[in-house]
Formats: structure tokens, C-alpha cells, sequence
């Protein structure tokens, strides 16, 4: 019977797996974008596994959300990457210090 | 096993598997797929756990919108990415050792986890006898309606955002002026010449 610690250990594994990608491609921005969108994937398994099984519809509107955020935050991230590569030829991270933050 | 059983871990396993790629494959991409193949499969994990609209707007949002953003922009940006990939076995050693922690750690809170005493039941309740969708609009258009609103803020700013980062004025190039066509005068377009004959202009 598959129940909600199935559905939270699939979860938790993609968020592992997203934030190793961080980690591994730490030169490109679009894979780092990439793994962002992971990481929110395994939050929304875990808040619609959590939702169902408690019985409570709340935790898929929530889902629903996080959705908009990572949509809206994928349409500036690339934005941003698109103005970055034009004004400077690259993506790579470590070229991106033109503010000296 | 069960069908579900099966098709549970056929899902789960394809979703991690192809996660795998996704950060590992060496071509941007192949990696754009795989997280479109992550995300079908994903939804397919929804809907066998009964969130059907949850499934389909994943499917809509993130399979048609966002991963085709990401995909139209692997493919403008005209990128060395195997430079990109320099330090990919260096960073390999504490990436994979930050990722076991992280993963025990959370197998550990999922393994020894239970509900509380405490805990009631459904606060806002699934209604079995409505669709998923219906018992989300009950829920999103009445005590959530502010923050649906909000969320549609963020998606208009989102959108004005990345319109005003990417637009940009080329100089040389000729565009329509329509307040300058629609001062125009005859006097001002047509100039009549007379030439006299058999001298030329």
C-alpha cells in the first residue's frame, strides 16, 4: 500500500537531487535555474501528499502558489540571464561580479 | 503489488531517475527534457494520489510555459557549456557528501515521523462527492480570494518584469511613426514640378 512516506521519500530524494545540482553546476546559471525548479517540484509533492492524506484541500491551493512564484521567478531568472549575456557575452557565475557585491 | 503500487514506482522511479539527468547530462538541453520528463511524471505521482488539477496544471504551467522559456532560452544563447562544466568531478567530492547529509536527514524526519496527538482533522475539507477541481475553486475563490489576487499580481509583475529587462530600441531601424502619418498633407507629400520641355531637369 503506498501511503504518504512513500510520496515524502520520493520528495525528499528530488530535493536532495536539487540541491546537488546547485552544487555541481556551480559555473551554469541555467542548470542552477534548473535545479531551483526541482527543489520547488519536491515541495509541492510534499505539501499535496500532505494535503490528501490529511484531508485537507488547503495544502493544494498552497500548492497551486508556489506554482505562480516559480513560474513568475523563471520568467525574470531568464530574463535577467538573456540582459546578463547580452551586455557581457557570458553566463558563467563567476562573471557575474560587476556590482563587486 | 497492487496496479497503483506499480504504477507508483514506476513513476517515482522515472521522476528521480530522470532528476538525475537533469544535472548531470552534459548538453543544457538534454537537461531542459529530462525536467520536462520529471514533470509529467510528477503529475502522473499527483494523479494517482488524487490531485487531478494539480497534475494538469503542472502539465499546462511547467511543461508548456516554463520549460519551453528555458528551452528557447538554452537555445539563443549561443554558449560554450562544456567550459561551463570545468569543476564538475572538483566539486563532485563535497557536492555528493552536502547531498548524502541532506538526504539522510530527511529520510530520518520521514522514517521516525508521526502525527500528533493533537492533530485534527480537515480544517476545509476534501468533499469526496465534488471533483478536485471544484473543491479547489470552493476553497481558492472564498477564504483564499486575497491571495489569489496576490498571486495574479506577482504573475502581472512577473510579466511586466521581463518585458521591460528584454525589450530594447534598435537604433537604425525604421519604425512606423503614426502620429507623423497622420499629420502628413498633401502639400507635404507631393511636390509638383514644371519641366520644361526638352531642357531636363
Amino acid at each position: 500500500m503506498i501511503g504518504l512516506p512513500h510520496y515524502l521519500t520520493v520528495a525528499a530524494i528530488l530535493f536532495t537531487l536539487g540541491t546537488l545540482g546547485i552544487f555541481l553546476n556551480r559555473k551554469n546559471v541555467i542548470v542552477i535555474l534548473m535545479s531551483i525548479e526541482l527543489i520547488l517540484l519536491a515541495v509541492n509533492i510534499n505539501l499535496v501528499a500532505f494535503s490528501i492524506f490529511l484531508g485537507n484541500i488547503v495544502g493544494q491551493v498552497f500548492a497551486l502558489f508556489v506554482l505562480t512564484v516559480a513560474a513568475a521567478e523563471a520568467a525574470i531568472g531568464l530574463a535577467i540571464l538573456v540582459v546578463f549575456y547580452r551586455n557581457r557575452g557570458s553566463i558563467a557565475v563567476e562573471d557575474i561580479n560587476t556590482m563587486k557585491g | 503489488m497492487s496496479l497503483a503500487a506499480l504504477f507508483f514506482y514506476l513513476f517515482a522511479g522515472v521522476a528521480v531517475a530522470s532528476a538525475f539527468m537533469v544535472i548531470a547530462s552534459r548538453n543544457p538541453v538534454h537537461s531542459v527534457l529530462f525536467l520536462i520528463l520529471t514533470f509529467v511524471n510528477a503529475s502522473g505521482l499527483f494523479i494517482l494520489i488524487g490531485a487531478e488539477y494539480i497534475a494538469m496544471l503542472l502539465i499546462v504551467v511547467y511543461v508548456g510555459a516554463v520549460a519551453v522559456l528555458f528551452l528557447f532560452v538554452v537555445m539563443m544563447l549561443d554558449v560554450d557549456f562544456v567550459e561551463l562544466r570545468q569543476g564538475f568531478l572538483q566539486y563532485l567530492p563535497v557536492g555528493v557528501l552536502i547531498g548524502l547529509v541532506f538526504l539522510a536527514e530527511l529520510v530520518l524526519v520521514v522514517g521516525s515521523w508521526t502525527f500528533g496527538a493533537g492533530v485534527t482533522g480537515a480544517v476545509t475539507s476534501a468533499a469526496p462527492e465534488v471533483s478536485n477541481a471544484v473543491a479547489i475553486g470552493r476553497v481558492l475563490y472564498t477564504d483564499y480570494v486575497y491571495f489569489f489576487q496576490a498571486a495574479g499580481f506577482i504573475l502581472l509583475v512577473a510579466m511586466i518584469g521581463a518585458i521591460v529587462l528584454t525589450l530594447r530600441h534598435k537604433e537604425n531601424v525604421k519604425r512606423q511613426s503614426i502620429p507623423v502619418q497622420n499629420a502628413r498633407t498633401k502639400a507635404m507629400a507631393i511636390d509638383v514640378v514644371k519641366v520644361p520641355s526638352g531642357k531636363g531637369l
